[in-house]
């Protein structure tokens, strides 16, 4: 049962990593602004799907370390990405029945949040923050969604495959 | 299938779950309060930055691939060209360093005369730059030296145009620096031309910065060199930092619209110096001691 759990936590393990790669690469300024969330769009799609393996705890992890990653406040994205895996757990029934474009609705309505709680977190500890990239990563981040769940899905049904 | 089997086992809830969130919210607003108020922290950052190492360096590798597939890719024309003008360009550095040694020694002399504190040349160290904050909201990179190199928080960055930021956080191995057009970043300079003082802050625009405290009358032009002062003790003296680019007076407004551009040029920096000025580093310990 262990070497089960433990075959089908590896790729989840190994698409985070390749978030968190994907969120430290240096980009161009201009592309930059409009860089996804990678980790909160991954947090969003796995405790959809396996809400009792990637919860709240896992998410808060991941959060301390994109922390560490990004220099900013420790607990900053620990925060944010720990209601997103709440939000996500509390209604991932419905949003695992929902088509397509009312779930890109819904991970748009999740990733504008989590940037709040984020932009919320730099207002009230006095960290300087220009308003107006705070879109792009949310625009970007709702656009890959469909892209981003298929190859996921493509993923989840080959581990359980190979169970 | 999987749906389906938990849906029977229990219909969707997860146990504890909004018991979970609540306290894991609770800890992480305590973890912020504590790491914005207090240095307690630092410990943890270090130890969990040194654990990021590795993926530091797979980041930063199809850069590394890229920049060795272009230089090992580069035609013998070009090189020869290259070649050419850096001999050119280094027959005139040292023409210029030629006077610059004889100005040196002469200053020297001049201020032994009047009794003024000799000013020490700065040791800097060669740094290399692994990655650029992806977060839109602080200007910041990480570069490849740590404590283990001497690298201490508060020190200074420059490239070979002009200052380029601070060191913010010194990891074992890796340091993140703050750059100066980060708009938490304030940096005390002076006006070339006649020393007027003011301070320089970031605008979170890379190629922009902003002199909030121009009073109307202030002798300042569009083109003047901004240097640092030394004031702040962070950043040794006489360093450029950036060029007035505009110089707006209200007649109203108490205060002058000036901005400048860096001289560094901050967007495209792959290498920095580290200045290990005797005059910091003695400031860094009365801090540590205090």
């Amino acid at each position: 049962m262990s070497r089960d759990r433990d075959s089908r936590r590896l790729p989840i393990i190994i698409s985070l990593l390749v978030g968190l790669l994907l969120t430290m690469m240096p980009l161009p300024e201009s592309v930059g602004a409009f860089r996804p969330d990678w980790l909160a769009l991954l947090i969003i799609f796995w405790a959809m799907q396996l809400p009792r393996t990637w919860s709240v705890g896992s998410a808060w992890i991941i959060g301390i370390i994109l922390d560490v990653s990004q220099g900013t406040l420790l607990g900053q994205h620990a925060l944010a990405l720990c209601v997103v895996a709440f939000v996500t757990v509390r209604f991932h029934l419905l949003m695992r029945v929902f088509p397509l474009p009312q779930l890109t609705a819904t991970v748009f309505a999740i990733l504008g949040l989590y940037q709040f709680l984020l932009f919320w977190v730099n207002g009230v500890a006095g960290v300087g923050a220009p308003a107006v990239t705070y879109w792009g990563p949310v625009i970007a981040g709702t656009a890959l969604w469909p892209l981003i769940m298929m190859l996921l899905s493509g993923l989840r049904y080959r581990t359980r495959s190979g169970r | 299938m999987v749906a389906s089997r938990e849906s029977r086992n229990n219909p969707g809830r997860i146990p504890a779950l909004g018991l979970r969130v609540f306290v894991l919210i609770i800890v992480s607003i305590l973890l912020m309060y504590v790491d914005n108020r207090l240095n307690h922290l630092d410990a943890v950052r270090t130890s969990i930055g040194a654990a990021m190492y590795p993926l530091r360096v797979i980041v930063d590798a199809p850069v590394r691939l890229w920049n060795w597939l272009d230089d090992s890719t580069t035609s013998r024309g070009d090189l020869e060209m290259e070649l050419n003008r850096l001999k050119s360009e280094r027959l005139l550095t040292n023409a210029r360093l030629q006077k610059l040694n004889a100005l040196e020694a002469e200053n020297a002399r001049l201020r032994a005369m009047l009794d003024a504190r000799a000013q020490v040349r700065d040791q800097v160290r060669v740094a290399e730059i692994m990655s650029v904050d992806a977060n839109p909201y602080n200007h910041s990179l990480v570069i490849d030296v740590g404590t283990q190199d001497g690298v201490f928080d508060g020190q200074a960055l420059v490239d070979a145009d002009g200052v380029v930021g601070q060191v913010i956080e010194a990891g074992l191995m890796t340091s993140q620096a703050m750059l100066i057009s980060d708009t938490d970043h304030a940096l005390p300079v002076e006006v070339n031309r006649n020393g007027l003082r003011t301070i320089v802050v970031g605008t979170g625009t890379i190629d922009r910065l902003s002199l909030p405290f121009i009073v109307n009358n202030a002798d300042i032009q569009v083109g003047d060199l901004l240097v640092t002062s030394g004031l702040g003790g962070a950043f040794p003296a006489g360093y450029p930092v950036a060029i007035v680019d505009s110089v707006t007076r209200i007649p109203q407004e108490p205060y002058a619209d000036v901005s400048a551009k860096p001289a560094a040029s901050l967007g495209e920096v792959r290498e920095v110096m580290l200045i290990f000025s005797a005059a910091a580093a003695a400031a860094e310990e009365e801090a540590d001691d205090e």
